[in-house]
């Protein structure tokens, strides 16, 4: 059985560094359950710099808010990995819970810490100085209330946890839009009269934080810059997301992504919900990654329960990880030409492999895309014999010879490559900085990939290889994802070889699990980057925190870096080579 | 030479666009609108034209495929139905998008609640298809149906004459798990006949 990713051994080495380097600022974090340190505000920084100039803990993974209502404290923690590999270390900043709260930014060092930050202000209303554009990023400008807070309700707010007492014994059915709205659940701002209101440009403060200049030429002729916004309903942007762009004649000068036109507060609902109840809604993030979400989740709960899983179900984890991977990147494929403008034929293309490997999930699972197929402990069921020999079929006899079609159909075409070759450039040095991770990532020559820098589940036993290309453009993260394919079906042949037979839970399947208290950061290398998820439990039946990493999310954070000085066009092209997905990207 | 990547890229196109007929005639018209046709359509072999023709041809459902639940009754021998729910409430609480309301049945006289569902409803506009309340009912009385097909013009709130459907029925769309959980639940009963019997004696 393979050790997971545990923070606590990982910092056994730095103990004695991190605590005596800093005296007094820096504690261990004590708490049962718990690992890493507690920083003093005041000193985050400095022990930020050390932390990434020092020990080279040089990708910032996560930044999340924590509100410890009952402590009367809110917590900031930040997750910071190595990109040589190995686990990686949990720090944290507590301050009281009276606002303002207001805690030093860390942009400095990490600049992946842009949007995290940004979302803590929006989520948790903490402040971060030195910020150079603190907005609002997932609910809308004039949103009322931070919604993540304990104490924040939402409308149609029935009970602080499921399951609701509403619905047994006495369960008549209630539509909730018949219920009172506008009830005390309803926030408006302080002194709010919809008599005096009048509205003002809520997007002011967008369009001041981009860069806009007027250029006067040696005649004196001035010319403008122009704003364009992308979106939000536009047919390049993958669903609803905007993204504001400022234009010197083509080229793109400044730009700025504008999201949460999804949003539904999924971490809130995932804090209502008891442990198991979240396993569905994870389905619903990377909706065409079901099955990699699900494994996330379980991985964090599992480390809390402190459970092994079934040797059988951690094959067929591997088996399903891996098909996704491939239809994830199939459809990649497909909708990046779309982007381009070869309509629907290489999508139609990989739409047909994607459909067989849906069929095997349905199969297994119930459902084609809302798998919710892990359990805490393993998976749900079996997988039915006539699917697993589809799956042999599949990887032995269909798909590396689909994989040869795509490369003879797209990797030479001379418009594919001169669209893609050279444009959205990211250096290694600035996609690591910006927290990228996954494909983008190892397309900037950084063989970043967790299976390998810190294996869970049983990767460690499967023989691959890390994709990388050095050329840091869109073309090389084609390639990388059309390799990778190749290397998730070696890993496909070698599990399918070494699967045995045994029970694919550890027990019977119980509904009410027991979490013990305390904290565990689960995170896979899913198709579109690292997933984490962060979970917190305080013994009860229902987590107290529940945060996800989105890959999506994070891999905007480099969006205007690789935009930049490249022509209107390509940003959509850019955008789609990022693989983004707005389930997971808004949540 | 330019252009050799997109004339290779044609190729493809080509032998695809070919294929779709060749299929066919070796088919002989039972590409289509048979099951073997669809069959072979999904399978690894598949070649060319792949779509399914819904809704004159429609994908055969796996047996777990999973879609908004109902309730299982069993027929008794007078016609009469015997409701295997129990109202114990496990579906509604282990519900992720709480989407099943039960009321309970109360004994009038007496005031204690009788082990059957007075009321029982599932809002199938919110309900998630996620099959936990089939998978953690002990009782084998609710089940996750195969018929997708539920499309209305209003709200679906279904209640307990819509949601009730006989075991036969749940036999036929789940046949390996309905034999499974009756042999299952035989096997309980008679260990249960034979402890009472111990005791008896």
């Amino acid at each position: 059985m393979a050790t997971l990713s545990s923070p606590a051994g990982a910092t056994q080495a730095e103990t004695l560094n991190l605590a005596a380097k800093f005296p007094g600022v820096v504690v261990p974090d004590e708490r049962e359950n718990y690992s890493g340190w507690i920083v003093e505000k005041d000193s985050l920084v400095e022990v930020a710099k050390f932390l990434r100039d020092e020990l080279s803990y040089d990708l910032l993974s996560s930044v999340t808010g924590v509100d410890y209502l009952p402590e009367e404290k809110m917590e900031v923690v930040y997750q910071v990995y190595k990109t040589t590999g190995g686990p990686g270390t949990f720090f944290k900043v507590q301050i009281p819970r009276v606002d303002p709260m207001e805690i030093p930014s860390v942009i400095e060092i990490w600049p992946g810490a842009d949007f995290q930050e940004r979302e803590i202000w929006d989520l948790y209303g903490i402040k971060f100085t030195g910020h150079p554009d603190l907005r609002r990023i997932l609910t809308w400008e004039g949103f009322e209330g931070h919604p993540m807070r304990k104490d924040w309700q939402e409308p149609f707010y029935e009970e602080e946890t499921k399951p609701y007492k509403s619905r047994w014994p006495e369960g008549g059915h209630v539509h909730a839009e018949n219920k009172n709205p506008y009830s005390d659940n309803l926030r408006f701002p302080e002194k709010f009269d919809p008599e005096k209101w009048t509205p003002t440009d809520p997007e002011e403060a967008l369009y001041a934080s981009l860069k806009k200049a007027t250029i006067t030429d040696e005649e004196g002729l001035e010319t403008d810059q122009i704003i364009v916004n992308m979106g939000p309903q536009h047919p390049s942007t993958h669903g609803v997301f905007r993204a504001v762009v400022v234009l010197d004649g083509e080229t793109v000068t400044s730009l700025k992504p504008v999201m949460g036109y999804l949003h539904r507060n999924h971490e809130k609902i995932g804090e209502r919900n008891t442990f198991l109840q979240n396993m569905p809604y994870t389905d619903r993030l990377d909706y065409f990654n079901s099955m990699t979400n699900n494994w996330g989740y379980s991985l964090a709960v599992e480390k809390l329960m402190g459970i092994e899983v079934t040797e059988r179900a951690e094959y067929i984890r591997v088996i399903m990880a891996e098909l996704t991977r491939i239809q994830n990147h199939l459809i990649w494929i497909g909708m990046m030409l779309n982007d381009l403008g070869t309509y629907f034929t290489p999508a139609l293309y990989a739409f047909e492999e994607r459909e067989l490997i849906l069929d095997i999930f349905e199969a297994a699972s119930g459902s084609r895309m809302m798998c919710n197929y892990h359990r805490f402990g393993g998976v749900v069921r079996d997988v039915p014999a006539e699917a697993f020999e589809k799956i042999k079929g599949l990887v032995y006899d269909r798909l590396p010879g689909k994989i040869e079609e795509f490369e003879r159909l797209l990797s030479e075409n001379e418009i594919l490559v001169s669209r893609l070759k050279g444009k959205g450039f990211l250096s290694a040095e600035d996609a690591i900085a910006t927290s990228t991770t996954g494909p983008v990532l190892r397309a900037s020559g950084v063989p970043y990939d967790i299976r390998r820098a810190d294996p869970y589940g049983i990767y460690d036993q499967f023989d691959f290889d890390v994709v990388t290309r050095p050329e840091s453009d869109m073309y090389a993260r084609y390639a990388v994802r059309i390799e990778e394919m190749r290397q998730s079906l070696r890993i496909l042949e070698q599990a399918l070889k070494g699967i045995p037979e045994g029970p694919v839970m550890p027990g019977k399947a119980i509904y009410q699990v027991r979490v013990p208290a305390g904290e565990a950061y689960g995170r896979i290398e899913a198709p579109k980057g690292e997933l984490g998820f962060y979970v917190i439990s305080n013994g009860k039946p229902n987590p107290w925190r529940y945060h996800v990493r989105a890959p999506s999310f994070i891999n905007l954070t480099a969006l205007e870096m690789m935009c930049v000085g490249n022509k209107v066009a390509d940003f959509v092209a850019i955008l789609g080579a990022i693989d983004i997905v707005l389930g997971e990207l808004d949540r | 030479m330019y252009g050799k990547g997109i004339l290779k890229g044609l190729g493809v196109t080509l032998k695809r666009f070919v294929n779709t007929y060749v299929d066919d005639i070796a088919w002989m018209g039972r590409r289509y609108f048979k099951p073997e046709g669809i069959a072979h359509r999904s399978s690894k072999d598949t070649r060319g034209i792949f779509t399914i023709q819904y809704p004159e041809e429609k994908l055969p459902t796996p047996e777990e495929f999973r879609y908004v639940p109902f309730l299982v009754y069993d027929e008794a021998e007078g016609g009469e139905k015997e409701v295997r729910c129990t109202s114990c409430g496990i579906c509604s609480k282990v519900c992720p998008p709480q989407c099943i309301w039960i009321v309970r049945t109360v004994d009038p006289k007496t005031n204690k609640p009788i082990p059957q569902p007075a009321e029982f409803y599932i809002d199938a506009d919110i309900c998630m298809n996620c099959g936990f309340c089939a998978e953690y009912c002990p009782f084998d009385a609710i089940k996750m149906d195969h018929d997708y097909e539920i499309a209305s013009y209003g709200r679906n709130v279904f209640n307990l004459d819509k949601l009730l459907k006989p075991a036969s029925y749940y036999a036929s769309i789940r046949p390996e798990n309905a034999t499974r959980e009756d042999e299952a639940r035989r096997a309980k009963e008679a260990a249960k006949a034979a402890a009472a019997a111990a005791k008896k004696e």
